[in-house]
């Protein structure tokens, strides 16, 4: 096994504002993926919690207060040009936004043809149809039912298959998807969640999966990382913590996920404040 | 705090006496440049006194028009219109919502019906506190300052909240408080019929709870009926006492909802609950819905499902199934129940 990790968080520490009014959003956070290994990873937690600023300094969007966010070794907040595209190439991220991530503008092929000529896709015409064909196929989109269409036309679930079908062509080593499903219709999670896990199995691909769904995470399986207030409270593979979460947290989230029978309906409340961590302190004050 | 458990409490069997509202044969089309756009089409629904009713459905499939038009709040021009909407306050005689004016209906929606949008948690102003906005709405509807501050606490108290709330600012609030003086300043009123167009959708999951328990709570202490929309179905099993799924501007299942979602007869109905990943037990694949919805300028042709369904037969390409009871207590339109295929076109 090749012992540099592909891409890893080293005990990182995010804080925002200054003074007295700081706000610590990851604490201490470490995650390792290596390239050799297709991991993947659900980070949970409701919002607030830390996890999209993890996100954000995997895809090096974020520089850490203290600690190191690595790719293959290297610190990603100072790469040199040429590492800097060889892990933009590597690292790919789906939002959770499918609407505002598009240029109204412009055509859905554009999504296609800027990837092809950042990163060189393909040379000739016959065979970067061929490349934006297979990878729609890939999420199970039709090629006529997207191409030449502006994004508008496109239904949320399609707009973020287009996406997903992107970053497919660039195959990527890590997709971070960031609450990658949360907008999207019931009968269309299922669809994107599919396809992430097809990649994994297939290309890979290993996935960081940022999600508020505890139910999401159990489904894709693989590990699992539970955030609150900037700490991570919990770790393990995905089955195992929710099958037996250790964690009061972790345990309030698990109650919380309403069941679809109804006959299994919440039988007692959920501890009053559950939700009033954010006032508190004006409270108490 | 909060009383007593409610979520588990017995529903309230629909009752055979005057609905509290009565949609009936709703049409709402707009014309566009790409033609006529039927986003409702056809819809019926019945909500009676303190009952809880779920509106489901994907995104685009009509349920936000349909509220809208309950509470004759659509703006966009070029709408074309049928049907009524009967709606009794107080048990008294129907009034047709779409025959009154921006008066009346203002009055209406005041003080019978309150109106919860997708997203008001984030429609609070800024820079008053709280307290005030709930007394704002209600002076706004001819209560005096007096009677309205002192009403404050009780409906705090009412969605689980502390009466300090009332000073703070909405920016000190976490969504599910805010959320919850949205909610309090919809009952402040005391209206018959509360509609909540996707109440709990960009919350956490434990403060959705918090939510639902509020809401289930109110129909308890306050006797009012509920109209929620929720693309999420667990969200409805959790709480309501029936369901619609809508599909395509139109409601192609609705019944009680617990063998509605236990033993679906649509095969849309039946795709969404499998859609629905679970946690414990083995883990299946699940397959969703394949396809794409359907565009309301461009309805298919027969069943609008017919593009999607696993189960399509020759009959529902052309043919629109009539949404008819198919068992005691449920109404469903499928062609693969004879009460929904249209005499003489049986194939």
């Amino acid at each position: 096994m090749n012992t540099v990790p592909l891409l890893e968080m080293d005990k990182v520490t995010t804080i925002f504002g200054r003074g007295d009014a700081t706000t610590v959003a990851n604490r201490d956070v470490s995650l390792t993926i290596h390239e050799d290994e297709a991991r993947l990873i659900n980070i949970v937690g409701e919002s607030g919690s830390g996890k999209t600023t993890a996100a954000r300094t995997l895809l090096g969007l974020q520089k850490p207060t203290s600690g190191v966010a690595r790719w293959r070794g290297k610190d990603i907040y100072s790469l040199k040009k040429q590492d800097r595209f060889a892990f933009r190439r590597e690292v790919q991220a789906v939002f959770q936004d499918p609407y505002g991530i598009y240029n109204p503008f412009y055509k859905i092929n554009r999504v296609f043809d800027m990837a092809i000529s950042k990163f060189k896709l393909a040379s000739g015409k016959s065979e970067k149809a061929d490349l934006i064909d297979e990878a729609l196929r890939a999420v199970s989109l039709r090629p006529p039912d997207v191409l030449g269409r502006y994004p508008h036309q496109l239904s949320g679930g399609e707009r973020q298959r287009v996406m997903l079908a992107r970053a497919y062509m660039i195959k990527p080593k890590i997709i971070v998807a960031d609450e990658a499903i949360s907008m999207l219709d019931v009968a269309v999670r299922a669809v994107i969640m599919n396809i992430l896990m097809d990649f994994q199995d297939r290309l890979g691909m290993s996935t960081v999966f940022i999600t508020h769904d505890l139910s999401a995470a159990y489904y894709l399986g693989g590990d699992i990382m539970v955030m609150q207030r900037g700490d991570v409270v919990e770790t393990g593979s995905s089955i195992e913590v929710m099958q037996r979460p250790q964690h009061d947290y972790t345990r309030l989230l698990l109650a919380s996920i309403p069941s679809p029978d109804p006959d299994e309906r919440w039988t007692e409340h959920l501890l009053p404040g559950a939700d009033e961590v954010a006032s508190e302190e004006v409270l108490a004050g | 705090m909060v009383a007593p458990t409610v979520l588990n409490t017995p529903r309230v069997r629909a009752s055979t006496g005057l609905p509290l509202l009565h949609v009936e044969d709703l049409d709402i089309h707009f014309q566009t440049a790409n033609g006529i756009a039927r986003v409702v089409d056809g819809t019926n629904l019945k909500i009676h006194p303190q009952e809880i009713v779920g509106i489901a459905g994907e995104s685009g499939s009509g349920k936000t028009t349909l509220v809208e038009a309950i509470l004759q709040i659509i703006r966009f021009p070029n709408r074309i219109t049928r049907g009524r909407v009967l709606f009794s306050p107080d048990g008294r005689e129907q009034v047709d919502l779409m025959k009154l004016n921006a008066r009346q209906m203002r009055r209406m929606r005041g003080e019978h019906i309150a109106y919860i949008p997708q997203g008001s948690q984030n429609s609070l102003n800024p820079v008053l506190r709280v307290g005030r906005q709930i007394v704002d709405a209600m002076v706004d509807h001819g209560v005096s300052d007096r009677q309205a501050k002192a009403k404050v606490p009780e409906l705090l108290a009412k969605v689980g909240l502390e009466s300090r709330v009332a000073r703070l600012y909405p920016h000190e609030l976490s969504g599910g408080m805010k959320q919850r003086v949205i909610i309090a300043i919809a009952i402040s009123m005391e209206p018959e019929l509360i509609v909540a167009d996707e109440p709990t959708t960009a919350l956490d999951v434990n403060v959705q709870r918090l939510i639902l328990e509020a809401l289930a709570n109110l129909r308890e202490e306050m006797k009012v009926a509920i109209m929620i929309v929720s693309h999420d179905l667990p969200v409805h099993a959790q709480l309501v006492d029936r369901i619609g799924i809508m599909y395509a501007g139109q409601i192609v299942e609705a019944g009680d909802i617990r063998s509605t979602v236990k033993e679906s007869l649509h095969p849309y109905t039946q795709g969404l609950m499998q859609s629905i990943p679970s946690i414990g037990g083995t883990r299946e694949r699940l397959e969703g819905i394949g396809g794409s919805a359907p565009s309301p300028s461009n309805w298919p042709s027969g069943c609008r499902f017919h593009t999607r369904s696993p189960k399509v037969m020759d009959i529902c390409k052309s043919v629109q199934p009539i949404l008819a009871e198919a068992r005691p207590d449920r109404v469903v339109a499928c062609h693969l129940y004879p009460t929904s295929t249209p005499e003489g076109e049986q194939a």
